[in-house]
């Protein structure tokens, strides 16, 4: 977060996004990264007069209930159901609603059996694992690594998203493949390109890069690639090395 | 059997050329007696017996097939543990054709997105254009004009009539029906001819865009369209004739590859191989996207889970999408294909001129000679794109081979935070152990052919 520079002659709307920000504890759930000047472009003069634009990191804001249509009955449903498991009812750190989409971002320890409260509720039956995969939100945001899963209730026609936020130093979810056999190569997947390690996984191996592979290429910080091209005397640089404006 | 000239014949009891004592020694070693002309060695295949009760124990063979073989649909490796000729283990080798796209499209544009995503499963390019199109439009919070939903859902229509067309034409290809290969083939160019009308590209349109698409449809699809309709409609009986009642496709089809319903939920299968299970799943249906509650179609089911169950619904999927094509036609109203937000709307109209396809005159005469802001909006636009709203969406849609889904994160940025795509062959490939396992190797074949994996989808 850029809280700490928010002197000078900032607008005022960027002023008021860092106020909430600040506040976050550190488990917060970070998605974005922080963007300073008005177009993204560094390492040459500010001619703009926009070079102390600040615009902090996105936090997607906590819901508040009601949380509209069927997105009440879900988590109502889900927290009887913890309750009836003995999961205590922190392991459900922050619930999000966002363009017609609920989002649970679960605590680690809990994911496998809040999976299996969605999947065998009655009033839940969330019996499709649609996707799994990961987020990596950058090098600059605690937490940066997600593994996110979407469910499908077949029975009620409905999806929603459980999300799981881990740091790279500590890169550990447990696998839900015991709940969802399909997460087997889509867990495989994350780690091959994420290196999320999913604890008890049958066979946690590359799937696909190839076996000796080192690092793991979708992370942010794990460059493109690419070759300079000559084209009519001039050099085009490589994709992620080109200009950017975002 | 030796013939080698090193063995040590001297050392074998009873080595005089009678061949008959092998009681020490190599037993497979050729006899040899001495002759004036040297040593001459007899080799017969004495030990052909022996060989025969060596492969009536029990002796397990793992073997190879692909990742460069006709039958693996593509470069896929199946790695099988064979007891005889029947299948114990199997297992499915992927990566082989993984190319980065998501991360790729991570380095360009929301709107450059398209041209990488539409690579990935190719035989179903306008579902993907279409997924993540809308994807990205959901994230913007607006939705695509009337006329573009239709020719979406139009494209997306004949594209999975020419999905199904080459799931026909390989299959029948990999279960040796080289005829059927030909007729899927010759049709599905049909459709390509028809696509190339209609978007300019017979693959890898690009044709359909964040708010809209490219451009409208050309002024005579309609006849074109309907007049596809009609040889297609006379064609499909063909597939019957050749396919639905013979003996051999049925013999080589029903039975096998088999996955109940409970199996396919899950292993998170879905598309016809769900439908075959008995499930009428289809999101066209159960979450409509892009105006399909207004069309009328059938979902085809069955409850054999079988391949041959497979073979029918695909070929029934394609009647029904025949009948949504026509209905698409007659609900075309004109209007624009693109949504009237000059910050997301691509700023030029294309046309062809004498030296190709290309910005129209129009647009470069007004950029070009009359308006500056509208050189400086139209280079911002197609070089730095437009910033989409922070936030995370999954918009999933009912691709030929089952539920196409996209994960789109951003940061507000002018380029995606990230892109997944549940693309479901890939998923699909992992119901291959459950429905190959037990049977026989030429199984195998027809169960890869049923599941119908496109590898460009499954590595990406």
């Amino acid at each position: 977060m850029s809280g700490d520079d928010t002197t000078g002659g900032l607008p005022e709307t960027a002023a008021e996004h860092t106020g909430p920000t600040e506040e976050a504890a550190p488990e917060q759930m970070v998605a974005g990264r922080a963007r300073k000047g008005m177009f993204g472009v560094t390492g040459s003069g500010d001619t703009s007069g926009y070079g102390g634009l600040r615009v902090p990191a996105y936090v997607p804001p906590e819901a508040e209930r009601p949380y509209g249509g069927w997105f009440d009955e879900v988590a109502d449903e889900l927290f009887e159901g913890m309750k009836r498991r003995g999961i205590p009812d922190s392991a459900v750190l922050r619930i999000t609603v966002d363009r017609g989409e609920i989002t649970f971002y679960v605590d680690r320890e809990h994911l496998v059996e809040i999976c299996r409260t969605f999947r065998d509720e009655p009033a839940l039956r969330f019996e499709l694992c649609s996707s799994l995969s990961g987020v990596d939100y950058g090098p600059d945001v605690p937490q940066r690594l997600h593994s996110v899963c979407h469910l499908t209730s077949l029975t009620y026609r409905r999806r929603i998203r459980v999300e799981v936020a881990v740091d790279v130093a500590d890169p550990h979810v447990p696998s839900v493949v015991d709940v969802y056999p399909t997460a087997d190569f889509q867990e495989r997947e994350t780690w091959d390109m994420y290196g999320i390690v999913y604890d008890d996984h049958p066979s946690l191996t590359r799937i696909l890069m190839p076996d000796d592979w080192d690092g793991h290429p979708q992370r942010k910080d794990y460059p493109l690639g690419g070759i300079p091209v000559e084209y009519k005397g001039a050099e085009v640089p490589p994709p992620d090395q080109r200009r950017s404006y975002t | 059997m030796s013939i080698d000239a090193e063995t040590p014949t001297g050392s074998r009891p009873g080595g005089d050329g009678s061949g008959g004592d092998r009681s020490g020694g190599d037993p497979f070693a050729a006899s040899a007696r001495e002759t004036t002309e040297g040593r001459v060695y007899t080799v017969t295949g004495g030990d052909w017996e022996d060989f025969l009760d060596d492969t009536q124990q029990e002796e397990r063979v793992v073997i190879n097939l692909g990742p460069q073989h006709p039958s693996t649909h593509g470069v896929l490796r199946l790695v099988l543990e064979l007891e005889g000729e029947t299948v114990t283990k199997a297992r499915s080798v992927i990566g082989y054709l993984h190319t980065g796209i998501e991360k790729n499209t991570e380095y360009r544009t929301w709107t450059q997105g398209v041209t990488f995503v539409t690579r990935m499963d190719y035989l179903a390019p306008l579902h993907n254009e279409t997924a993540y199109s809308l994807g990205v439009e959901k994230l913007l919070r607006v939705s695509a004009p009337e006329r573009a939903q239709t020719i979406r859902v139009l494209l997306m229509e004949l594209n999975r009539i020419s999905s199904h067309l080459v799931f026909l034409a390989t299959g029948a290809m990999e279960l040796g029906s080289t005829t059927g290969m030909t007729f899927g083939f010759r049709d599905r160019e049909e459709v390509l001819h028809l696509l190339e009308f209609l978007t300019g590209l017979r693959m890898n349109h690009a044709f359909i865009r964040p708010g809209g698409v490219a451009q409208d449809i050309p002024e005579n699809s309609r006849e074109k369209v309907l007049e596809f309709c009609k040889v297609m409609e006379s064609r499909l009986p063909d597939y019957d004739k050749l396919f639905s009642g013979q003996p051999i496709w049925k013999q080589r089809l029903k039975g096998v590859g088999y996955l109940p319903l409970d199996a396919c939920l899950a292993l998170g299968t879905t598309g016809p191989i769900l439908r075959s299970a008995g499930l009428a799943w289809d999101l066209r249906k159960v979450e409509p996207y892009c105006g399909y509650e207004q069309f009328d179609f059938e979902v085809p089911t069955s409850t054999d889970a079988d391949c041959y169950a497979r073979f029918l619904l695909r070929v029934e999927e394609i009647r029904q999408s025949l009948r949504i094509v026509r209905q698409c036609m007659d609900k075309l109203e004109p209007g624009p294909v693109m949504v009237d937000d000059p910050k997301i709307a691509w700023p030029a109209q294309l046309s062809i001129g004498p030296d190709g396809m290309g910005n129209s005159l129009d647009h470069v005469r007004k950029i070009m000679g009359q308006s500056m802001e509208s050189l400086i909006h139209h280079f911002k636009l197609v070089t730095e794109g437009f910033d989409v709203p922070p936030g995370q969406a999954y918009t999933p849609v009912e691709a030929p081979r089952g539920e196409l889904g996209y994960h789109h994160v951003s940061d507000g940025g002018t380029r995606p935070m990230r892109v997944h795509v549940r693309d479901p062959s890939f998923v699909n490939l992992q119901a291959f152990p459950a429905m190959a396992e037990g049977g026989l190797v030429a199984d195998v074949i027809a169960v890869v052919a049923s599941i119908d994996p496109v590898m460009g989808g499954v590595d990406r």
